[in-house]
């Protein structure tokens, strides 16, 4: 349990972000997303509606897909949070942001974080998803411009190129 | 306007005793929040009334599925993914998977919780027809004990609830015998994803020796609760499913809710419509229900 500081009603919360530990000084209730943008300058995540409709502000908790909107910073306690800046390592891409750059999947760039983020989860869980599992996964990420096809085809782009690759040579895994 | 988070309180007692200390303390002071989706979509849109809260989530207590020889017991703090991904649930209760499968997209179901859906009581929860077609029971928990309460009893007004001010949902028991019986289940929304429902309808019925031998019909979104069918399992338990019949079954069913129209939809579409599904669930019936 975290413990309330005496003064002002904020806590401080040690939690791992995108592999380093970090610790903040917030109010419990500030949500993760604004913890993330404003306390850690990881401004990936976005806000689009802040109610939990749209999948912009989408991270993974614990491995989890979540909206960090709706995210209050004292559940993050003790949690290991991955945000799109974690999916690359240094210069080079993981296989799903170049399936969406490829496949012309990021048009305006507010929902592709999400976007991408939400699909990472789905070929963790189903690495061989179906259009409809595509579909399913995606279904909590909102994109105004792309009509989601392109979005569809670089997921499904990168689940093939996953598997056609063996473990190691996937940029993920590189050092 | 957004809230300001400087003026609510946020504790996570880390025990399902500690979070029941608090509430018996200090009896309707302090609000529980599990995974969120509810209350803090209230939060962010400045309308969060309750000021100190006490955080649920991942309270292993409440995280519980118990498969016992009769009964299912789903610890109210699960989250609709640890629901539709349970064996058990998955096989024998389809009416619950697929309504935790419609609530929100993925991330929403990653984290919104069983408990949290029957706690924030709003007539067109995606879960709710399920346990009232399922008749499940709710075990309640408070400092001074538990007690059970079929959870038909447990809504009893829009928003209001069974529910003493020191008391949290512990969690949803479900008898396994219904897994025996024909089950159907269809959300009526504006879209596929994403979409809170007009109409739901959850029902089960065993269907034998040419008649209607046992049923259950619930909806939801069409009444200030979720509502059960009573009139219209009475006119149908005991008969052959025939066109007639049929047709009395969806004018009882249109005369028993108390639809409203709403940003979603209207009173005489959800009517029409409701009639349409129990018409459409007694059709299956008919063909698939005397299958086990």
């Amino acid at each position: 349990m975290a413990a309330p500081h005496e003064t002002d009603g904020r806590c401080v919360i040690s939690f791992t972000v995108n592999g380093s530990p970090r610790t903040v000084q917030v109010y419990p209730m500030q949500r993760l997303l604004d913890v993330l943008r404003k306390e850690l300058q990881l401004t990936g995540a976005k806000e689009g509606c802040g109610e939990g409709e749209c999948g912009s502000c989408s991270v993974l908790v614990n491995g989890e897909l979540v909206n960090s909107c709706l995210i209050p910073a004292l559940q993050a306690e003790g949690a290991r949070v991955t945000t799109i800046e974690g999916l690359s390592k240094g210069p080079h891409l993981s296989a799903l942001q170049k399936a969406f750059l490829n496949c012309g999947g990021a048009q305006c760039g507010i929902c592709t974080p999400g976007m991408i983020l939400s699909a990472s989860h789905l070929l963790s869980k189903n690495p061989e998803p179906t259009l409809d599992d595509i579909r399913e996964g995606l279904a909590g990420n909102l994109c105004r411009c792309t009509g989601y096809m392109q979005i569809f085809e670089a997921v499904a782009q990168a689940a093939k190129q996953s598997i056609a690759k063996p473990e190691a040579e996937r940029p993920e895994n590189r050092a | 306007m957004r809230s300001d988070p400087a003026a609510y309180q946020l504790v996570a007692p880390g025990t399902l005793h500690g979070a029941l200390s608090l509430l018996a303390e200090q009896p309707g002071q302090w609000c529980p929040i599990a995974g969120g989706t509810d209350v803090m979509v209230q939060f962010a849109a400045g309308k969060l009334a309750p000021r100190k809260l006490v955080s649920l989530w991942n309270l292993r207590e409440l995280r519980n599925i118990e498969i016992l020889p009769e009964e299912i017991r789903i610890g109210a703090g699960c989250t609709y993914t640890a629901s539709r991904e349970h064996s058990v649930i998955h096989r024998e209760f389809p009416l619950l998977a697929r309504a935790a499968g419609w609530t929100g997209g993925i991330a929403n179901q990653n984290r919104g919780t069983l408990g949290g859906n029957i706690a924030n009581a709003s007539p067109a929860a995606d879960s709710l027809p399920a346990l009232l077609a399922y008749e499940a029971e709710l075990i309640l928990v408070s400092i001074r004990g538990e007690r059970r309460v079929p959870y038909l009893e447990f809504h009893t007004g829009y928003k209001k609830m069974n529910l003493a001010p020191d008391e949290l949902i512990r969690a949803i028991c479900i008898q396994r015998r219904y897994s025996q019986y024909f089950q159907y289940t269809r959300k009526v929304g504006a879209r596929n994803a994403q979409a809170i429902s007009k109409v739901c309808i959850a029902a089960l019925g065993q269907y034998g020796n040419g008649i209607v031998e046992d049923i259950r019909i619930a909806f939801g979104s069409v009444a200030p609760v979720p509502v059960r069918l009573f009139g219209a399992e009475q006119i149908l338990r005991g008969k052959p499913i025939e066109p007639a019949l049929i047709a009395q079954a969806k004018q009882v069913a249109s005369s028993t809710i108390q639809p409203i129209d709403d940003i979603r939809s209207t009173s005489r579409y959800r009517s029409a419509v409701a009639g349409n599904l129990v018409a459409e669930f007694l059709e299956q019936l008919r063909g698939k229900g005397h299958a086990i």
